[in-house]
């Protein structure tokens, strides 16, 4: 059983990564080259399924061509009347038990994968996360350790991590296409899902239920770190003062434009769980700005002057008074420099 | 009232004619033509998405009018173009096929396709009325709930009124098929295409009623303040998707199985041989529409229902497989052993098989729950439902028309036309979708209004945009092929592909009566049955005599304008009452058009004996 299970692996796998090397994706957001246990256990079916219906889909195709090619009507036989075939049990009965078969090879190794994935079992003494999707933001926080973040995910490697999933708004799907399938994060009740991300990595996350104009835009990273690194990043953040003066000038008038415009309504810097906008603990460390963009200087200054041009329908335009140029300039600079760990997306490879 | 002599008549007598018809095969011909406009619109939304997404970060759309085009493209094929036109097809043909003068309510029939025609016409209003739907072709709650202006409240007032008119039709051919048929037509002597009519209807009225339920539930949500799927006041917003899906699948199986008919007559007469086990072939469409209701809930995977339910709807759906591979390989062995002639019918037959066996392929990949997490949501369902639709339903339509068009208006569409469209429509879509599996595996979700840069995703969206184009191509190929026939095209004889089935019994087109004597049905195919052991000519089942007609009538019509206006009425009173006026007028003038039909006694007429004996076999 292992024999020809492994051997039909090898095989794909060779072929697969043929296809890899032929262009299989972004490495860390493909389906296709799975980093974690979820996208594994999927991959490992998606393979099994193809290799059947292209055994199926070859069959047909063959039976297909050789009707074509030997039964087109042919010179000098325009008025030639076939033998009106009724039917044939024996071979209607062969093409109706084959394809049962083949569905129950595929549909043993399915229903088992459904439970594996839904097990939840680990929940009670592994690492929780609360992921809460909002139009068009991702909140983590770590109820546990009591840590609050946005949009970057950092869990350890190797380990099995629940994420405790719902919605304040509309329906959101939570994507991480290497390290796992889906899950639809609703407003009215919690899904519990588990991933598990074999190698150290800054992963893709997307949102993959439309939530509205800037569903398109609602990405956001996990970013797995060795379990050492991860225990490090949690002490850092459990250790953040929300209110440390920074050190240049600038910054410090960014702080105080920051508190002048009451920017903390909505975003917390620390573990206040308070979260209407992203929390901006490690603001400085985040890997993108608005989930999509380069984290410089001048998109932050962009969407703090006019956040409607890139997310359109987001939350923040309109809510908060007008900035000065200055302003912005001084907010982006104290937001950038909100750096509380060592431990960043540099830290898992990017 | 007759108007059996062909005369030249004014642009406005014919105008008149259509608007109070209640003649099978013109309701066929307004159903044609309706479902042909919004075909062409929701293909002129499909170009500008693909244009939209022809590379990376564009900026030819906006995100909210982007998602109000992926919605409309999708809900006006699927309610406004694929369905009316497989019921032009059924209209126009299976009266015919079961011997049959019309259809059981003619006056139902017209009502039907008036509130379809309306119904799609006050949806697409709310392109002109500046917001259109935008919450996608599934109208998820609560994005739907929320979505601000009216353009859901045209989608669920639009819907609601053409999908009225769906459920009419298929009571209607339900009863048709039941009451109609012609002696000696039993159940299994059927055409398969009759035989898929019936089952397809049977869908309708069990799957539409989920859809008219959810629909009213969510314009109470919307215009009254109830609270079915807000979850704050202690609704719950999945209920709307199982409501949909309870719909949605069925819907499915309401698209494709008409064309498996279609097929099944295609290849059987193409290939000059009788459908391969034609009983199986029965059965197994039956099958695929019980296990339909079975299923709805893979298109939830996602959604947490938790692993029991999950696995459940996953080997619930495999099983559909089954009986779909049973058909494939009948069709396979109806050619074997044939004499194969490839019309342009039949190169869309050809053309059908391998693509929606991709199709089926990648419905039982997503069948898989837990390969589905990747696939859920992503291009790749994107890809697998166009396969299906596209490959299926479209190729089956187009199939139909091509084979029925000297039966529907009495010329041959052009074969090298013909031909040409089917091979730039053939590859433009398959350059359109093939590749969007891996799209979606790659990780690009549907519904992305733009997808970034260096995700490795530039390429495949440029092809799929190009492939889509091509089909743009074909499909103008199409129109051109249509218009040269009406002009040029060749006069058709009543039977000129040799077919099997009684529609070509009749002239083409067949006069307004149908059949002068209704025939008496020996056989399966009795058509062939009558060339091959008789005369070639059906033996009558009744002496010549009187024919009984229904009167032509302008209620259908009035009746929903009135309907409409109502709509407009209930979109716009929670912004001003005083719109309750257009509710009320409306509900008066389609409740006042019902009064009347039911107070005014309509007999019919006659056409009597004499006359019949005057016109020319």
């Amino acid at each position: 059983m292992k024999g020809w299970m492994g051997k039909i692996k090898t095989l794909s796998l060779l072929s697969f990564l043929a296809v890899v090397l032929a262009g299989c994706g972004k490495e860390n957001l493909t389906a296709l080259v799975p980093k974690g246990y979820g996208a594994e256990t999927s991959m490992d079916l998606i393979i099994l399924s193809t290799a059947i219906m292209t055994f199926v889909f070859v069959v047909v195709f063959v039976v297909y061509l050789i009707a074509i090619i030997r039964f087109r009507k042919k010179k000098g036989q325009e008025d030639y009347i076939p033998k009106q075939v009724e039917g044939s049990k024996k071979l209607e009965t062969v093409w109706t038990i084959i394809p049962i078969i083949l569905v129950l090879i595929l549909a043993v190794p399915t229903v088992a994968a459904t439970f594996d994935l839904a097990d939840e079992s680990g929940k009670k003494d592994g690492i929780n996360i609360d992921v809460t999707g909002n139009q068009y933001w991702w909140h983590f926080s770590y109820p546990n350790e009591e840590i609050q973040t946005s949009q970057d995910l950092y869990i350890p490697t190797g380990e099995k991590v629940f994420l405790n999933m719902k919605s304040t708004d509309v329906i959101h799907s939570f994507w991480v296409p290497s390290i796992s399938g889906k899950m639809d994060v609703n407003p009215e009740n919690e899904n519990t899902m588990y991933i598990e991300a074999y190698e150290e990595g800054v992963y893709w996350g997307k949102c993959a239920e439309l939530c509205g104009p800037s569903h398109s835009l609602m990405d956001f990273k996990v970013i797995a770190v060795s379990p050492e690194e991860y225990e490090q990043w949690v002490k850092d953040m459990q250790s953040v003062d929300p209110k440390a003066e920074p050190q240049d000038a600038v910054a410090q008038d960014g702080k105080a434009a920051f508190e002048e415009n009451n920017c903390m309504a909505c975003h917390a810097i620390g573990s206040s769980p308070a979260a209407v906008g992203p929390n901006l603990t490690n603001f400085g460390d985040r890997s993108r700005i608005a989930g999509f963009l380069e984290p410089t200087k001048e998109n932050l200054v962009k969407w703090l002057q006019d956040p409607e041009s890139i997310k359109p329908g987001n939350k923040m335009t309109g809510n908060y008074p007008k900035l000065s140029e200055e302003e912005s300039d001084s907010i982006a600079e104290y937001l950038l420099q909100l750096k509380p760990s060592d431990i960043t997306p540099e830290s898992a490879g990017e | 009232m007759s108007t059996a002599t062909a005369q030249k008549r004014g642009f406005g007598a014919v105008l008149w004619d259509y608007l109070t018809t209640v003649d099978h095969k013109k309701i066929a011909h307004l159903y044609l033509f309706g479902g042909g406009f919004f075909f062409i619109l929701g293909g002129l939304e499909a170009l500008l998405i693909r244009i939209q997404l022809i590379k990376p970060e564009n900026d030819f759309l906006s995100a909210g009018l982007y998602n109000e085009m992926i919605t409309m493209h999708g809900t006006t094929m699927i309610f406004l173009a694929a369905m009316p036109l497989l019921l032009a097809l059924m209209n126009a043909i299976m009266p015919l096929q079961i011997g049959a003068r019309d259809v059981a309510f003619p006056f139902l029939n017209a009502l039907g396709f008036w509130l379809f025609m309306l119904g799609g016409l006050l949806l697409n209003l709310s392109w002109i009325m500046g917001d259109a739907p935008d919450s996608g072709w599934t109208a998820y709650t609560p994005l739907a709930t929320e979505s601000p202006g009216h353009g859901l409240d045209y989608y669920v007032l639009g819907l609601q009124i053409s999908g009225a008119g769906t459920l009419m039709g298929g009571i209607n051919f339900l009863a048709t098929i039941v009451t109609m048929r012609a002696p000696g037509m039993t159940y299994m002597r059927m055409p398969l295409f009759t035989w898929t009519t019936f089952v397809t209807s049977t869908l309708i009225l069990f799957a539409f009623p989920a859809l008219t339920v959810g629909l009213f539930l969510l314009m109470f949500d919307r215009m009254f303040d109830s609270a079915f799927f807000d979850v704050t006041l202690g609704g719950n917003s999945i209920i709307w998707q199982h409501l949909f899906w309870i719909f949605g699948h069925p819907e499915v199986y309401i698209l494709i199985l008409p064309v498996f008919g279609i097929f099944s007559e295609v290849f059987a007469t193409f290939s000059k041989k009788r459908l391969f086990g034609y009983t199986a072939m029965v059965f197994a469409t039956m099958l695929i529409a019980f296990l339909g209701f079975m299923v709805w809930a893979h298109h939830m995977f996602t959604v947490g229902l938790g692993p029991v339910a999950n696995s459940i709807f996953a080997v619930a759906t495999m099983a559909i497989a089954v009986p779909t591979g049973i058909k494939i390989f009948n069709w396979l062995a109806t050619m074997w052993g044939g004499n194969i002639t490839v019309s342009t019918a039949m190169l869309y037959a050809l053309g059908f098989i391998p693509s929606f066996t991709i199709g089926g392929m990648t419905g039982v990949m997503l069948a898989s729950s837990v390969a589905d997490y990747q696939y859920h949501d992503s291009y790749f369902v994107v890809a697998h439902f166009h396969y299906v639709i596209v490959g299926g339903t479209v190729f089956g339509i187009l199939a139909g028309l091509h084979y029925w068009w000297p039966k529907m208006f009495g010329r041959v569409l052009n074969e090298t036309l013909g031909k040409i469209t089917f091979w730039l429509f053939f590859f433009g879509f398959h350059l359109t979708f093939f590749i969007q599996h891996f799209l979606g595996l790659m990780g690009m979700p549907r519904r992305y209004w733009v997808f970034l840069k260096d995700q490795d995703l530039d390429l495949g969206n440029l092809i799929s945009s190009l492939g889509a184009l091509l089909m743009g191509v074909g499909g103008i190929l199409f129109l051109i092929n249509i218009i040269y026939t009406a002009a040029k095209g060749e006069k058709a004889s009543a039977d000129p592909f040799d077919g099997r089935t009684l529609e070509w019994a009749v002239s083409s087109p067949p006069p307004y009566y149908n059949f002068k004597q209704l025939p008496l049905v020996r056989g399966l195919d009795s058509l062939w049955i009558e060339k091959r052991e008789g005369n070639g000519k059906l033996k009558p089942a009744e002496p010549l005599g009187d024919v009984h007609m229904p009167n032509g009538s302008i209620l259908p019509f009035i009746m929903s304008v009135g309907f409409t206006i109502a709509g407009v009425g209930f979109i716009y009173q929670p912004d001003n009452r005083t719109w309750l006026l257009a509710v009320f007028i409306g509900m008066g003038i389609a409740l006042g058009s019902m009064l009347i039909r039911s107070l005014k006694d309509d007999h019919g007429y006659y056409i009597s004996k004499e006359e019949l004996e005057k016109e020319a076999d």
